[in-house]
C-alpha cells in the first residue's frame, strides 16, 4: 500500500484507459485509477453508454473486468440495448468479464420503522466485484435511490461512505447523474465525487442535434477544456479531440497534379503541395466541380485513394454529369479507389459532420479528400462555427498528411474575397473561378488569387468545359477588357485576317517591283532596239557615204583617166583618204 | 459469537408450533453483521411477533456477510430489512423496527391510518 502510494507521488496520477475512441486523448490516458469519476448529462446524452463502454472496453482490451450496477434498466433491457453497438454482454458475463445487478426499489413497498443503513447495497456491491475481480465498477443512476427511499439524510450519509469505500476498494468507477436545474445533478452528488467531472450534452440548434462532451474538473491531471462532439454510432462512443489540433504537422515539398494540364503550368508546371488545402471558388455554374473531378481522376490514375464529400448532388449525378466532360469516375469507384459520400448538410449537426469526416477518413484512409461544396454548411448565422468546424478539418486532415479540395459556392452580389465563410487565411492555393459577362454572353475566367510557396502564374486563363475536359486558354485583354468566348474568337478572326492582309499586302508590294523591273527591261530592251536600229542605220549612211565617197573617188580617177592627169598623184591621194 | 446467536435464533423459531398453514407468517429478516443495529431490530421483531402473532409466525434470519447473494433475491439494500414472505404480498420494512406502530403498519397488522 505504502508503496503504491510513493509511486503516486513520484510519478503523475496514475490512469485507467477507457478504449473510448479520443476520449484517451483529451484526458491524457483516461479516468483516475483507482477513483470515482462523475458522468453527468441530461436524458439521452449517452450517460449509460459511456459506463457501459467503459466496462466493455476494459474487459476486451484492457483486461480488466467490470461491474455494472443499474438502478433504472434491467439486465435484460441493458443488453439488448447494448448489443445494438456490437457488445456482446451475455458473452462477457459468461466468460466472468463484467457481472450486471439490476437494483430496483419500489417506494410503495417499502416502510421505514427507525434507524437503518445501506450495508446492503454494500454487500451486493463487494459481492459481485468480488466474485468476478472487478476493477472497474460503473453505478448508473445512483440518484434513483433518492426517489426510493424516503430518509435524504441517511441516504446521503450512506453515499458519502459508498464512494469513500470504493475509493478504499481501488476500483475505477463512473457514477452517472441526471443533469439538474443549476447543478451538475439533480441530488449534487458532486459534492462527494469531485475527482474527476464528465458533462455531457446534447443540444438542439437550428434542428441539428449535436452531442458534446465537457471535462469540467479533474483532479491532478492536466486534461482540454473545451467541449468536444461525439458520436454515438454502430462502434459506440468517439469523442473528436480536434481542437487539440495545433499548427505542429509536418509540410511536404512533394507535388500533386491538378489533372489539368495547364492549370499545372499555372503553378509552377508541378501543381499543389502535397497535404496543402486547396479552395476552389466561384459563382453558380463556373466549373468548380469539374475542376475538382478533375483532381480526383487525376489521383486515381496515379493510384491513389480519394474521398468524395458532395453535399449537393447523389454520386451517380455527379457521376453522370462529370461524364458528359469526358471524365468516367466510375471505374475508379469500382477500382475502390474512389469513395463518395453523399449527405445533405442539413441532415446533422456540424460536428457531427466533423465526426463523420473523422471516421470516413480514419477507415478509409485516403490521400485525397473532397468536399463539395462547403459553404452549404452555413445555415443562418453559423459562419463562426463552419469556420471552426473548417479549420478543424483542416488541421485534421494536414495533420494526416492528406491533400484537401474544397468547392465554395459565392454569391453573386458580394465581394468575392468576403463570402468564402472567412477561411481564406487556412487555405494554402486558392483558384478563383468567375464569369465575364460580355457582349451578351457569359464566359469563365480561371485565375490563381494566391497559391503559398510558389511562383504561381498570374494571368488570367479563360475556363472551357469541353467534352474532353477542363481547357485553360489564354485570354485577350484589350482595351474594352477581357476578351472570352465569341469576343475572343472575334479577336482571333480579325488578329487572322490582319496578318493575311499584310501578307497580301507583301505578295503585292514584290509582285509590284518585279513588274516594275520588267518594265524596266523591256524599256531596255526598246532602247538598244532603237539603238541598234539606229546604229545600224548610222552604219548604212556611212556605208553609203563611203561607198559615195568611193564612188566619187572613182569617177575623179576615171575622169583623171579620162583627163590622163598624173596617175602617181591621184593614187596617193586616194590611198590617204 | 455471531454465528452461535444467528443458529440460536433459528432453533428456537423453529421450536415455534406452526397452527395452520393458512394463518402461517414466514418472516426473514436480514441483516450484516451482528451489528447493535440488527441486534436491536431482532429484538423488536420477536416481542412484536409474540405480542402479535404468538405461535403461527416463523423468522428466518440472513447475514449478508455470509451469504452476500441473497441479497439479490428481494434487492435487499437497506440493512436491517425485514421481509414478509407470507402472506402475500410481500412487504418490506426497513429499519431497526423501534417504530412498533409503523411495523404493525407494514406488516398489515394495523391499517394504515
Amino acid at each position: 500500500m505504502k508503496k503504491t502510494k510513493k509511486k503516486i507521488f513520484n510519478n503523475i496520477l496514475p490512469k485507467s484507459p477507457t478504449g473510448i475512441q479520443g476520449f484517451d486523448e483529451i484526458t491524457a490516458g483516461g479516468l483516475p485509477k483507482g477513483r470515482p469519476t462523475l458522468v453527468c448529462g441530461g436524458a439521452g446524452c449517452g450517460k449509460t453508454l459511456f459506463g457501459i463502454e467503459f466496462l466493455v472496453r476494459g474487459a476486451t482490451q484492457f483486461n480488466e473486468s467490470g461491474v455494472f450496477m443499474s438502478f433504472e434498466e434491467t439486465n435484460e433491457e441493458l443488453t439488448t440495448n447494448v448489443a445494438s453497438l456490437g457488445f456482446d454482454l451475455d458473452d462477457l458475463i459468461k466468460n466472468k468479464k463484467i457481472a450486471l445487478d439490476h437494483v430496483h426499489i419500489e417506494r410503495s413497498e417499502i416502510e421505514e420503522t427507525g434507524e437503518y443503513d445501506l450495508e446492503g447495497l454494500f454487500v451486493r456491491l463487494g459481492y459481485a466485484i468480488d466474485s468476478i475481480g472487478a476493477k472497474r465498477v460503473v453505478l448508473d443512476t445512483i440518484e434513483s435511490l433518492f426517489a426510493g427511499l424516503p430518509n435524504q439524510l441517511i441516504l446521503r450519509a450512506e453515499l458519502r461512505r459508498l464512494f469513500r469505500w470504493l475509493k478504499e476498494k481501488g476500483v475505477t468507477a463512473i457514477i452517472t447523474g441526471e443533469r439538474g436545474d443549476e447543478t451538475f445533478t439533480r441530488q449534487g452528488l458532486e459534492e462527494y465525487v469531485s475527482d474527476c467531472v464528465i458533462m455531457l450534452d446534447h443540444r438542439v440548434t437550428e434542428q441539428t442535434s449535436t452531442r458534446r462532451l465537457r471535462i469540467v474538473k479533474y483532479r491532478g491531471s492536466m486534461h482540454g477544456t473545451n467541449e468536444y462532439p461525439f458520436l454515438i454510432d454502430e462502434n459506440g462512443f468517439s469523442v473528436l479531440p480536434v481542437t487539440s489540433l495545433g499548427l505542429m504537422h509536418n509540410v511536404s515539398d512533394e507535388r500533386v497534379l491538378s489533372g489539368i494540364k495547364v492549370l499545372d503550368e499555372m503553378l509552377e508546371g508541378k501543381g499543389y503541395y502535397r497535404g496543402s488545402t486547396i479552395l476552389v471558388s466561384g459563382t453558380a455554374g463556373v466549373g468548380k466541380t469539374s475542376i475538382a473531378a478533375h483532381f480526383a481522376e487525376a489521383a486515381c490514375k496515379r493510384g491513389e485513394r480519394v474521398l468524395f464529400f458532395c453535399f449537393e448532388e447523389s454520386p451517380s449525378q455527379l457521376m453522370r454529369n462529370m461524364l458528359s466532360i469526358g471524365i468516367n469516375l466510375k471505374t475508379w469507384v469500382q477500382k475502390g479507389l474512389l469513395q463518395f459520400q453523399a449527405t445533405r448538410p442539413t441532415f446533422y449537426g456540424l460536428e457531427m459532420h466533423l465526426a463523420t469526416t473523422h471516421k470516413l477518413v480514419n477507415d478509409f484512409k485516403p490521400n485525397i479528400v473532397i468536399m463539395d461544396p462547403i459553404n452549404t454548411f452555413v445555415v443562418g448565422d453559423k459562419d463562426l462555427e463552419v469556420k471552426t468546424m473548417l479549420i478543424r478539418i483542416v488541421d485534421f486532415l494536414k495533420a494526416n498528411q492528406i491533400t484537401a479540395l474544397f468547392t465554395s459556392l459565392t454569391d453573386n452580389h458580394s465581394a468575392i474575397e468576403n463570402t468564402d465563410v472567412g477561411i481564406s487565411s487556412i487555405i494554402d492555393t486558392w483558384l478563383l473561378l468567375r464569369d465575364i459577362e460580355l457582349n451578351g454572353e457569359r464566359n469563365r475566367g480561371m485565375y490563381v488569387l494566391k497559391s503559398r510557396g510558389m511562383a504561381n502564374s498570374n494571368q488570367i486563363r479563360e475556363f472551357i468545359l469541353t467534352n474532353h475536359g477542363v481547357e485553360l486558354r489564354e485570354v485577350y485583354v484589350g482595351a474594352s477588357g477581357v476578351l472570352t468566348g465569341s469576343a475572343r474568337i472575334a479577336q482571333e478572326a480579325l488578329e487572322n485576317a490582319e496578318v493575311l492582309t499584310r501578307k497580301q499586302d507583301i505578295e503585292r508590294k514584290k509582285r509590284e517591283i518585279e513588274r516594275k523591273r520588267k518594265t524596266l527591261k523591256s524599256q531596255i530592251a526598246a532602247m538598244n532596239a532603237s539603238f541598234e536600229a539606229e546604229e545600224s542605220e548610222v552604219n548604212k549612211m556611212i556605208k553609203t557615204e563611203q561607198d559615195m565617197i568611193k564612188q566619187l573617188e572613182q569617177d575623179k580617177i576615171e575622169m583623171a583617166a579620162s583627163r590622163n592627169a598624173d596617175k602617181e598623184n591621184s593614187k596617193t591621194k586616194i590611198l590617204k583618204k | 459469537m455471531r454465528q452461535s446467536a444467528v443458529n440460536s435464533v433459528i432453533k428456537r423459531i423453529e421450536e415455534n408450533p406452526v397452527a395452520t398453514e393458512k394463518d402461517k407468517w414466514v418472516l426473514r429478516l436480514y441483516v450484516a453483521g451482528n451489528t447493535p443495529k440488527a441486534l436491536t431490530a431482532f429484538a423488536n421483531l420477536t416481542k412484536i411477533c409474540e405480542e402479535q402473532l404468538m405461535g403461527k409466525y416463523s423468522i428466518e434470519v440472513i447475514d449478508l456477510l455470509i451469504n452476500p447473494q441473497l441479497s439479490v433475491e428481494y434487492q435487499i439494500l437497506a440493512i436491517p430489512t425485514l421481509v414478509r414472505k407470507l402472506p402475500v404480498p410481500v412487504r418490506k420494512i426497513i429499519g431497526d423496527l423501534s417504530d412498533t406502530e409503523r411495523v404493525l403498519i407494514g406488516l398489515d397488522l394495523l391499517p394504515a391510518s
